[in-house]
C-alpha cells in the first residue's frame, strides 16, 4: 500500500494536516485513526469554548471536529479507523494493524505525525498510599461522564488546576456530584482564567493554590486525602495536613506528548516540550517527517492547533516536490529570559515564508512585561505585554525581510523581560 | 455608585474587568480589551448569563448519549433547574447535529440542540 502522505492520528491536528496538504496539491492522502470514529479528544469535550478564532463563534469539541470531518469528506482523503501504527521505520515504511487486515505495510513519501498527548498519571507524582479504586486522570474521568454516562465518584477532590481539572469540577458538580476543592502545588493555576471564573467561581468550588496531595487514604476504595501548603520549593510545610474526607480524587496534572512513534524515528527531542525540535516548517530532524498539534507542543486552544496542522499538511504536500536534500544554512531559535520554549526551533533562512509565527510559553506569569525578538545581541523587536501565564500559549512573528537586514545572524533569542 | 470586578469569559485572554453602575443606571466599564467583554460586564452586573452543555441519554443508539447544548445563553441561575430537565428525558436514534432536543428549557425561551449525530444501532 502507498500513499504521498500518511497522517498519523485524526485528531484536530491530523483533519488539519490532511486539509493542509489538499490545499497544497493533488497528493494521496491517508488518516490513520486508533479509534472508532475521527475527532480525537475532542469528542468528549462537550463544553463550549473552542473556534473562537477559527470559525469566530463558541462551538462545543464535537461541534467544531464536526466541521472539519465535513472539509475532509469529499476532498479524496482516505480515512482508516481503528488502525494502530506500530512502527515507523526512517525509510517512512509504517506497520499498522486492524481487525479487517491484521498487520499490514504502508509506504509513505512524507509523514505528518499528529498523535497527540496522554495525561501524566499518578505513577508521575510519587503520592503513598495504597492502590485504591477511585482514582482517575481528569480525562478519563471525563470520557466515563460524557461519553458512557458513568460517574467517577460522589464526593471528589480534584488535584492539578489544568483545563480538564476545571472543566470536570463544573462537570461532576451538575451531574450531582460534590466537588470538596481543587488543590493547585503552584502559586498561579496553569488553566485558563475564564475556566476558573466558569467552572469553580460559578459553583463555589475552592480552589487552593501552593497546595498539594500528600497522601491518600483508603485500601479498596478512596475514603479521603491529606492536603498540605506547599513552600517556595514545592515542598510540603509540616503542620498545614488538612484532611479531606472523598470518594474520588481527580488528577489533572499536566499532558505528555504520545511520542513513543516519532521517537523510533529517532527524530530530535526537546526536553522543555516533550516533543520533537522542528524547523520553520514544522519539519522534524528526519527529512520528511513533520510534526503538529498536541504531540509536538501541548496546546491549550485547539484553534491553535488546527492553524499549525494546517500548516504542516501544506509543507507535508510541499516536501514531495522536493528533488533532493541539500545543506542549507540554519539559524537556531532561542528561549532566552522569562521564556520556556519555541516552536519551531531552527529557522532554514532560504525556506522560509514572509511571516514565520513562533509558539511560546512563558516560565512564570508575567504582566507588564516587553516581549522582545534578538538578532544575535541586537534588539530588532519589543512589544508590550498586559498579563500572560505559563497556561497561556503565546506568539509572535518573524519578518522574513527584518533577517535579511541583518545578514550575519547566527542565532535568534525571543525574551519576556520585566519592565 | 456600585463598582464590581469580573473576569471576562468571553475569550481565553481573561480581562479583568470593572463594572460600575450610576445611580441612573447607567454602566461603565474599564479593562476590556474589545467589544465583547463590555457586553459581558454589562450583562454579569444585571442578569448573569451562561450557555449549558451536558449530556441527554439516547434509546437505540451507537452511544449512550448524546451531548447537548442551550442554542443561546440563559439566566446561571436556571443552569441547574436545566439540568435537572434534561435528566429525565431520552431521545430516540438516529439524532442529527443541531438537531432541537428540548424547544424550551425551564422557561428561558431557549432551546437545547444535539452536538452530535448519534446513528442507530444496527
Amino acid at each position: 500500500m502507498n500513499y504521498d502522505i500518511v497522517i498519523i492520528g485524526g485528531g484536530p491536528a491530523g483533519l488539519a494536516a490532511a486539509l493542509g496538504a489538499r490545499e497544497s496539491g493533488k497528493a494521496s492522502i491517508l488518516i490513520i485513526e486508533r479509534e472508532r470514529e475521527l475527532g480525537g479528544i475532542l469528542n468528549q469535550c462537550i463544553h463550549t469554548g473552542f473556534g473562537l478564532t477559527t470559525f469566530n463563534e463558541e462551538l462545543t469539541g464535537p461541534e467544531y471536529t464536526q466541521r472539519f470531518i465535513e472539509e475532509v469528506e469529499g476532498k479524496n482523503i482516505t480515512v482508516m479507523l481503528q488502525t494502530m501504527v506500530i512502527e515507523i521505520t526512517k525509510e517512512k515504511q509504517i506497520t499498522a494493524m486492524n481487525i479487517e487486515r491484521g498487520c499490514f505495510l504502508i509506504e509513505a513519501k512524507a509523514i505528518v505525525l499528529a498523535m497527540g498527548c496522554r495525561e501524566r498519571p499518578r505513577g508521575a507524582l510519587n503520592i503513598p498510599g495504597y492502590r485504591p479504586a477511585g482514582i482517575y486522570s481528569a480525562g478519563t474521568a471525563q470520557q466515563y461522564v460524557n461519553v458512557e454516562g458513568r460517574m467517577p465518584g460522589k464526593e471528589v477532590v480534584i488535584l492539578g488546576s489544568g483545563d480538564i481539572g476545571l472543566i470536570m469540577a463544573r462537570r461532576l458538580t451538575l451531574e450531582g456530584a460534590k466537588v470538596k476543592l481543587v488543590a493547585e502545588i503552584l502559586p498561579y493555576s496553569s488553566g485558563l482564567k475564564r475556566n476558573i471564573v466558569q467552572c469553580l467561581d460559578d459553583y463555589q468550588i475552592p480552589l487552593r493554590l501552593s497546595h498539594t496531595v500528600v497522601a491518600i487514604d483508603g485500601k479498596d476504595r478512596v475514603k479521603g486525602v491529606t492536603i498540605a501548603k506547599v513552600d517556595e520549593r514545592l515542598q510540603p510545610i509540616k503542620g498545614t495536613e488538612e484532611y479531606i474526607s472523598c470518594d474520588t480524587l481527580l488528577l489533572s496534572v499536566g499532558l505528555i506528548p504520545e511520542n513513543e512513534l516519532s521517537a523510533m524515528l529517532s527524530v530530535t527531542f526537546n526536553p522543555s516540550t516533550g516533543g520533537a525540535i522542528v524547523y520553520e516548517n514544522l519539519e522534524t530532524s528526519v527529512a520528511g517527517v513533520f510534526a503538529c498539534g498536541n504531540v509536538l507542543h501541548v496546546h491549550d486552544l485547539v484553534d491553535n492547533v488546527s492553524a499549525e496542522a494546517r500548516f504542516a499538511g501544506k509543507y507535508a504536500a510541499e516536501y514531495l516536490n522536493r528533488t533532493m536534500e541539500e545543506e542549507l544554512a540554519v539559524i537556531p531559535l532561542y528561549a532566552g529570559e522569562g521564556i520556556r520554549y519555541t516552536v519551531p526551533n531552527q529557522l532554514r533562512i532560504s525556506r522560509l515564508e514572509e511571516q514565520t509565527i513562533v509558539r511560546f510559553r512563558v516560565n512564570k506569569p508575567c504582566s507588564n512585561a516587553y516581549l522582545c525578538i534578538y538578532f544575535n545581541d541586537i534588539r530588532v523587536d519589543r512589544k508590550s505585554k498586559r498579563n500572560i501565564t505559563p497556561g497561556e500559549m503565546g506568539q509572535i512573528i518573524i519578518n522574513k525581510k527584518d533577517i535579511s537586514k541583518y545578514p550575519k545572524i547566527n542565532q535568534i533569542t525571543i525574551t519576556m523581560e520585566d519592565k | 455608585m456600585e463598582t464590581r470586578v469580573f473576569t471576562c469569559i468571553r475569550c481565553p485572554m481573561g480581562c479583568e474587568l470593572t463594572a460600575s453602575i450610576s445611580e441612573h443606571g447607567v454602566i461603565t466599564v474599564k479593562g476590556n480589551a474589545c467589544i465583547r467583554g463590555e457586553q459581558y460586564a454589562k450583562k454579569e452586573l444585571i442578569n448573569p448569563l451562561r450557555v449549558l452543555t451536558t449530556t441527554v441519554r439516547v434509546i437505540g443508539g451507537i452511544q449512550a448519549l448524546v451531548p447537548v447544548r442551550t442554542r443561546g445563553e440563559i439566566p446561571k441561575e436556571k443552569i441547574m433547574d436545566g439540568i435537572r430537565q434534561l435528566k429525565q428525558i431520552q431521545v430516540k436514534a438516529p439524532i442529527q447535529i443541531g438537531e432541537v432536543v428540548v424547544e424550551n428549557l425551564v422557561d428561558s425561551g431557549v432551546a437545547v440542540i444535539a452536538t452530535k449525530t448519534v446513528r442507530k444501532r444496527e
